[in-house]
């Protein structure tokens, strides 16, 4: 089932197409990896699922309704959570409260019951406090958990950033470029958890990401975007061998 | 019976008690019967520092809900400030009601037009800020001169004696513990505030807007709320100042004030409460310090005498701002922890 549609995308800034006539669908369940070239519009294309910009023309449809017209917080409602491409957490909170921010949306109390920290506002606390160390148990960032997340190396950060992502319980997650800068061992552990997160949890995820080789192990299937457009899409396998791909990569008559 | 040590936390909800240890609440019993019994055996003008001082914590908090935790620059905390006295003056005076109410009007009228202020401030951020807010606040001030039929103009308006059960509160000592309360259950109030929900979206609001409203944050309604909340508190704090002083002018309430109360929180600590506190209480000593040491280098070098006066204070009110920006930048509230650090660790410095 086609969990989210994107039809005929549009987007530009002034003179610049950043993504033009984009159509994708991704089904449920399955780990859909974004890749193309630096510039190609991976990350605009983010932006535009999560609400953050405005395209111009077409549409994406969430279970079958347009979020085109919703504000970020209420897509995020909906269910689709994301991480950004340079870490994009509240550096002078915690861990706990960073995650518990990714559950800001699930809290029904109001700064009334807040200033008396009594009643529902308490409760919630404690409610959505165990299902953040939840969160904190899957990722193996116990050790971490009180510490002030601008403290932290940069590795961990990205792992947090999962994390909050992670404990909004989304349906979608939108990844954007989860192993940038790192190692290979943390790359493997990334992968092992964006796994977990499709088979235990059951998330749909959407994942813009350099590392070829990773996508080609873990992706179900593959959009390959190149100056904004759409240039082929299929599983690993016929990603590989199509040409256009490689040309794209690697340059004309390689 | 199993007796606990209580050093291990056995739920989450022993995690998040605001005081975490048995010392820290014996340290703060003991220090609210250190203010309890002060009428007792203290010096007037020492009560009468701490009632100013209490009136600059209650609205030094309100200020730092919008400024250092929210990220939105207000230069319009004085005019909150004044908006609360009036509306204390005028009813408790003019109509006669009872100070709770009076109280409660003061915050609730601030708080409508700090909302009115925060829908067309939303989309304006950092100096654009502080510009629209500068002129809110010159604009209240001529409001409060030109409109004497309500506010009395530039002869001020005097403000009825709080009475308690028929009791009259007319002298410092007495309604030091009127102040006092207030200022406990703000502190409270702010702080189970900021370590819930709301507050959490305040702080991403303003360590990183987008990626707080991606994650699901209106921020939109968030930072009316922020303020919304920081005028409400700002209200209780004018009403506390009317009471206290008796008369008010338009001039108590100028841009300076909003500035003194922007020294307070740099200098005691961004988004922090402890340094609220330390920041209000340290900039109310701040002209009583100045006055000391003029005395006594008047005693040393003759040639000064009489040289001092009030205006040394405003410009130790800019050098402590720098001083703090440059070299401190965490405040009062960072010093404090690093001392704290340090007799922790002690005798091993690391």
């Amino acid at each position: 089932m086609d969990q989210l549609e994107i039809k005929n995308l549009t987007l530009a800034f002034g003179g610049i197409v950043a993504l033009h006539q984009v159509t994708m669908k991704i089904r449920k369940g399955e780990i859909h990896a974004v890749i193309g070239p630096n510039g190609a519009g991976k990350t605009s294309l983010f932006n535009c699922i999560s609400g953050v910009y405005k395209p111009m023309e077409g549409d994406i449809r969430y279970e079958e309704n347009s979020i085109l017209h919703k504000k970020p917080h209420q897509i995020a409602s909906l269910g689709i959570a994301r991480t950004f491409q340079n870490i994009e957490l509240f550096r002078h909170m915690n861990v706990i409260d960073n995650l518990l921010l990714g559950r800001h949306h699930r809290f029904r109390s109001g700064p009334l019951s807040g200033v008396f920290f009594w009643g529902r506002a308490l409760r919630e606390e404690i409610k959505h406090r165990r299902k953040v160390e939840e969160v904190i148990d899957f990722l193996e960032i116990e050790k971490v958990r009180k510490k002030t997340v601008g403290t932290l190396p940069y590795g961990i950060q990205k792992r947090v950033e999962l994390g909050r992502a992670l404990s909004m319980e989304p349906k979608i997650l939108l990844l954007d470029e989860p192993t940038s800068g790192m190692n290979v061992e943390e790359t493997e552990d990334i992968a092992r958890f964006v796994l977990d997160i499709k088979e235990e949890l059951e998330v749909t995820v959407i994942m813009v990401e350099h590392d070829i080789a990773m996508v080609m192990d873990i992706a179900d299937w593959i959009t390959v975007l190149n100056f904004g457009s759409k240039i082929a899409e299929g599983t690993p396998f016929e990603i590989q061998t199509n040409p256009k791909v490689i040309e794209a990569y690697l340059g004309e008559g390689s | 019976m199993v007796i606990r040590s209580k050093t291990f936390r056995e739920s989450y909800y022993e995690d998040i008690k605001l005081f975490q240890t048995v010392w820290i609440r014996v340290w703060i019993f003991l220090f609210l019967i250190l203010l309890a019994t002060l009428p007792l055996w203290g010096n007037p003008y020492v009560i009468y520092l701490i009632n100013l001082s209490c009136i600059a914590v209650v609205a030094a908090l309100g200020l730092n809900l919008l400024i250092g935790y929210t990220g939105q620059i207000s230069l319009a905390h004085a005019a909150f400030i004044a908006i609360g006295a009036y509306t204390t003056a005028i009813l408790s005076s003019k109509v006669g009601l009872p100070f709770w109410a009076c109280l409660f009007a003061s915050g609730g009228v601030a708080a409508a037009i700090g909302f009115g202020l925060g829908i067309p401030c939303l989309r304006l951020k950092g100096l654009y800020l502080a510009m629209a807010t500068m002129s809110f606040g010159v604009v209240l001030e001529n409001v409060l001169i030109t409109w004497d039929k309500l506010t009395g103009g530039v002869r001020g308006i005097n403000v009825a004696k709080i009475s308690l059960f028929g009791y009259p509160l007319d002298s410092d000592s007495k309604i030091y513990y009127f102040l006092l309360v207030i200022t406990v259950l703000v502190i409270l109030g702010i702080k189970n505030l900021v370590r819930t929900r709301v507050g959490r979206a305040f702080i991403a609001i303003r360590d990183r807007d987008i990626a707080a409203e991606v994650m699901g944050v209106n921020i939109t309604a968030y930072k009316v709320m922020a303020f919304t909340i920081s005028s409400f508190v700002a209200g209780i704090a004018g009403g506390m100042y009317g009471y206290t002083m008796g008369y008010i002018h338009p001039e108590h309430f100028t841009l300076l004030l909003s500035i003194q109360y922007l020294a307070m929180i740099i200098v005691g600590g961004l988004g922090t409460i402890l340094g609220s506190i330390f920041g209000a209480v340290f900039i109310i000593l701040v002209p009583e310090l100045i006055k000391g040491i003029a005395r006594f280098s008047e005693l040393l070098i003759p040639a000064l005498k009489g040289k001092y006066n009030e205006e040394w204070n405003i410009a130790a009110f800019g050098l402590l701002i720098m001083i703090f920006l440059i070299f401190e930048a965490g405040g009062l509230h960072g010093i404090w922890g690093r001392i704290k650090t340090s007799f922790k660790n002690w005798p091993y410095t690391y």
